[in-house]
């Protein structure tokens, strides 16, 4: 592509990642039960964007 | 959006804090592997005898009789603490030959905590986990590789703000989440390290920083202790250190008393390095998910068995205690510990490409790229975007 992309749009998804990161990760901290589960199913959500952009077309 | 010659100062930031911490750094991450696992490694590979079942609020056997069964069993050694364990009523009481064991000095005896039984006793020695502990935290060079290894957790943190910071130039004309998987293998890595990096950076941080504070537990501690036990054994000054010990039941039914809202954890009897000359140390912990991470101190006379003290560590000691899980991720069940391992798997990824990118120069390398920027928006006085 050759348009150039503002700061804001660079930036986005990394923010989005990072938020659903922590929460995830400060989820399983505070809670246990259905507080790990809710930790274990945000941060599988970075690790399955990494395998769709691997492997996508 | 930033300067091109912002950009390129911090892409030497960057560039170098990653190079020194990159070594140090991988081996953290290969050692912490299996680490994640410790509890299920150490269960595997020393299976333990389960304690009589009985119902949870089953009293607790007598302590002292266990710790005097201990004694004959080792009679070189003397107590050095006794523990709860966090998931079967076993009281582990650990016997060593000085009060500040290296490990493989301490011989442990297993009891049931309801029957007050001898289950087993451990062979000493040290573990797999433990060797791979020791070499993770502190690189077998005890406190001073303990700092060292702070210091590199330190600079991995600037590396990946730094990081951040040019990811940014880098990305303005490519998309989000772009890998050219049939571009060459120096775009390839680039695109690895890139998208690897970004998607895993909030774990990267947490467990970095979380990293840093513990390196940092060892000598704050000792600070703390140094600033609250000279106070309490002042009036003792002179005295000669005490030969008979009043009972550890009573010791510890005080402690229970004071923190009602807590359960006990630990005993650290008479300690020159690691506690008081003069005290029992009794730790207690709380019973939810965050306060059983905070552990407070109980101090008994061991001569009167009187309490002298029982307060919560200070501020920074209780972060400390909060963040370690954080580190370790043991907090979420075995699903978490696969995420954790998954999440260091991407770490070692963007480590490895980092450093080949590094060592395989462009033919216009990444820096001569950003002097170029720096010199257009010289000559035409605007912010390249």
């Amino acid at each position: 592509m050759s348009r150039t992309l503002s700061i804001r749009e660079i930036y986005r998804w990394p923010t989005a990642i990072a938020l659903v990161i922590v929460t995830g990760l400060l989820s399983a901290l505070f809670g246990d039960g259905v507080w790990d589960a809710f930790s274990w199913l945000l941060l599988v959500i970075p690790l399955l964007l990494l395998l769709i952009f691997l492997y996508r077309k | 959006m930033m300067t091109a010659k912002k950009a390129r100062t911090w892409y030497r930031v960057h560039k170098w804090t990653s190079l020194i911490c990159t070594a140090f750094l991988l081996m953290a991450c290969i050692t912490g592997l299996p680490l994640i696992f410790s509890d299920e490694l150490d269960a595997l590979m020393q299976p333990h005898i389960p304690p009589a079942p009985s119902s949870a609020n089953a009293p607790t056997a007598n302590l002292d009789r266990m710790v005097i069964e201990a004694q004959t069993k080792f009679p070189t050694l003397h107590p050095y603490s006794l523990a709860w364990d966090d998931d079967e009523p076993r009281i582990f009481v650990n016997m060593s030959p000085s009060d500040d064991p290296k490990f493989g000095d301490i011989r442990t005896v297993v009891f049931d905590a309801h029957t007050g039984n001898l289950l087993e006793i451990p062979k000493g020695g040290t573990t797999l986990t433990y060797f791979l502990l020791q070499l993770h935290r502190e690189i077998f060079l005890g406190l001073p590789g303990e700092l060292l290894m702070g210091l590199m957790a330190l600079l991995f943190v600037i590396a990946l703000v730094s990081g951040v910071l040019v990811y940014g130039p880098f990305m303005r004309r490519l998309n989000f989440g772009t890998y050219r998987r049939n571009a060459t293998l120096r775009t390839r890595w680039f695109d690895l390290h890139n998208l690897l990096g970004v998607v895993t950076l909030a774990w990267a941080f947490v467990v970095g920083a979380s990293g840093i504070m513990n390196a940092l537990s060892t000598p704050l501690f000792g600070i703390w202790r140094a600033q609250t036990l000279p106070p309490i054994l002042a009036p003792y000054h002179g005295k000669p250190v005490p030969k008979h010990f009043s009972p550890i039941e009573d010791a510890v039914k005080k402690t229970s008393l004071a923190l009602p809202k807590m359960e006990l954890n630990s005993v650290l009897f008479p300690n020159d390095v690691y506690g008081s000359p003069r005290h029992y140390v009794i730790w207690s912990k709380g019973k939810t998910p965050v306060t059983s991470r905070l552990f407070t101190p109980a101090l008994i006379d061991v001569e009167t068995g009187q309490m002298i003290v029982a307060q919560s560590l200070p501020w920074y000691l209780r972060a400390i205690e909060v963040s370690r899980p954080l580190h370790f991720g043991d907090y979420g069940g075995l699903p978490l510990k696969v995420i954790w391992a998954l999440f260091d798997l991407a770490l070692i990824v963007v480590l490895g490409s980092g450093v080949l990118l590094w060592l395989k120069k462009r033919s216009t390398s990444l820096q001569s790229e950003l002097d170029r920027m720096v010199h257009m928006e010289s000559i035409s006085g605007v912010t390249v975007q």
